[in-house]
């Protein structure tokens, strides 16, 4: 049982949860930590989080999910939250991961769900193991073309050296690399940069559960050697194409409106790859954190799709 | 980790030496194996890249004709290099491998073998001041994963070794995607970037497509290793 820092807390936004219960799941020697909300016999889904992100983000929401009759199980990625830092980092190595996790529960097809990169993950997952995935549910984590800017090839070659040269100077300074400490204001502050959309109160709040106070200020419990971005061979249409053969129930959610940690995919990027029967629902006035921003409204879409 | 004392056989023309260095890639300590001289201790050195699962030979091979000092890479969970816990393994890190050899080696001429053709072409766009000259020769790893994903799968590697090459390494990096514009960019890079006429040469028979794409690329140059280590040996 997680222990209730409730009483520590600045703010506590209405209806969050920490997780009912945490466990360690060894990824081929990487230490995740698991957290999982409701009951224990419940029947199962998979709720992965995005990048930077770690599951107690997911503390409004995924009560909501649990409350309506799931166990829900989350994990902290590697380098993210409880989990391990990692000597390395790799798409393959993120869906083993998640595959370890979903080896622990029980053998039977069960609803995937992910926001933004958790979602692309959950895709790769479900062509993996189409065996055991029995709903998909893709929250704004559907990337295409469009996150690239509208700018010439040349420029575009450019852009993507320029890409190597900060990635590679990235990994020259990487030796003992630390997260810049600063207080719960400050990290919120910070983080409220690349999340302009959540509100002040929700991102002290996950200070308060993301963060490690030490002795010169909380620092996120993420892993200063991961970067976002990189150079590498990786197409957004490589993630689409994995949506037309799925053969399971599918919900898109999609937030409308464009921000900075968004993919930048529009529904008509979307429709022509949907599999059949698929649901997809845009949500206008909402951002790429659907699930933080409309919780209810969001969860209430998942029950009602899994029913 | 320690250093291993190699034990190279002298040589009369290449004077065997028998030092490691030591070099800090993120958490990874990577070991580059002094393997001689050469009769110009002064001229630019050669430095090797093994290909995937291979590591540092123990000597100069004897096709290997390079008039100043050789040096060799073990790239990340290879050779004496440290393995990784549970992969994640990337060719872009180890782009990250040889950059950070290179902060210590300075300027370089690369033999790349199979995977390190490819990570030499790589490198080579990004640090196109320091790199003179990429020979791309025959090895394991040259193809790669084909030009784009395969079908899906978790591949959960055998721990049938506790030394290397780590089966994280060999698994991973033989899925990796070599997409031929991809590659084509980087040769781009290199050529706009570099001092050299021909900053790459493509010496391996076999021909995977990106490969293939890297040869057809106006201003890349083709022929033998020995022919390209000359050439680059004159500059």
């Amino acid at each position: 049982m997680v222990s209730d820092l409730t009483s520590e807390f600045l703010t506590q936004p209405e209806g969050v949860r920490r997780p009912d219960r945490r466990r360690v799941v060894d990824a081929a020697g990487v230490k995740l930590s698991v957290a999982e909300w409701g009951d224990e016999q419940a029947p199962a889904l998979l709720l992965a989080h995005g990048g930077f992100d770690f599951a107690e983000t997911l503390n409004r929401f995924a009560p909501m999910l649990a409350d309506g009759g799931y166990r829900v199980v989350s994990w902290d990625q590697r380098g993210h939250g409880e989990s391990a830092w990692a000597h390395l980092y790799s798409w393959e190595a993120d869906i083993r991961d998640a595959a370890s996790v979903l080896a622990t529960l029980p053998d039977e097809p069960l609803p995937f769900i992910g926001h933004s990169k958790g979602g692309s993950m959950v895709m790769h997952l479900a062509n993996v193991a189409p065996h055991r995935v029995s709903a998909l549910v893709n929250l704004d984590g559907l990337p295409s073309g469009n996150n690239m800017p509208d700018v010439s090839e040349l420029e575009r070659t450019r852009m993507q050296r320029d890409e190597m040269d900060r990635w590679l100077a990235h990994r020259r300074t990487l030796s003992d690399k630390q997260r810049r400490p600063g207080t719960v204001q400050e990290l919120a502050e910070r983080r409220g940069r690349m999340n302009p959309r959540l509100t002040t109160e929700w991102l002290q709040y996950l200070v308060q559960v993301g963060a490690r106070q030490e002795a010169d200020g909380w620092r996120w419990k993420l892993d200063p050697t991961m970067r976002m971005g990189g150079f590498g061979p990786w197409r957004p249409e490589w993630s689409m194409l994995r949506l037309p053969g799925l053969g399971v129930p599918m919900l898109g959610v999609m937030g409308l409106e464009i921000e900075v940690m968004g993919w930048g995919s529009r529904p008509s990027d979307v429709e022509p790859y949907l599999p059949p029967g698929a649901q997809f629902e845009g949500l206008e006035g909402v951002g790429h954190f659907v699930h933080i921003e409309q919780p209810r409204l969001v969860a209430d879409l998942i029950l009602e799709f899994l029913s | 980790m320690s250093p291993l004392d190699s034990e190279s056989p002298a040589d009369s023309n290449s004077p065997a030496v028998s030092d490691t260095i030591w070099v800090r890639h993120n958490r990874i300590d990577l070991a580059i194996h002094h393997l001689t001289n050469g009769s110009d201790p002064t001229h630019r050195p050669l430095l090797l890249l093994h290909g995937l699962g291979e590591r540092t030979p123990d000597e100069v091979p004897p096709s290997v004709r390079w008039p100043g000092p050789v040096y060799g890479l073990d790239f990340t969970g290879h050779g004496q290099s440290t393995i990784p816990v549970g992969g994640g393994y990337t060719s872009e890190i180890l782009v990250g491998d040889v950059d950070a050899s290179l902060e210590e080696l300075g300027e370089v001429t690369i033999l790349g073998r199979g995977l390190g053709a490819y990570i030499g072409l790589l490198i080579a766009a990004a640090r196109p001041q320091q790199v003179m000259g990429v020979v791309m020769s025959d090895g394991p790893g040259l193809v790669g994963g084909g030009i784009h994903p395969g079908s899906p799968s978790v591949p959960f590697p055998a721990p049938w070794a506790s030394n290397t090459p780590d089966p994280f390494a060999l698994l991973e990096l033989a899925r990796d995607v070599r997409p031929p514009d991809y590659a084509q960019t980087y040769v781009r890079f290199v050529l706009e970037s570099s001092k050299l006429e021909k900053a790459l040469m493509v010496c391996a028979v076999a021909r995977p497509e990106w490969l293939a794409a890297v040869a057809a690329e106006p201003g890349v140059g083709q022929g033998t290793v020995d022919e390209a280590l000359q050439f680059y040996a004159g500059f």
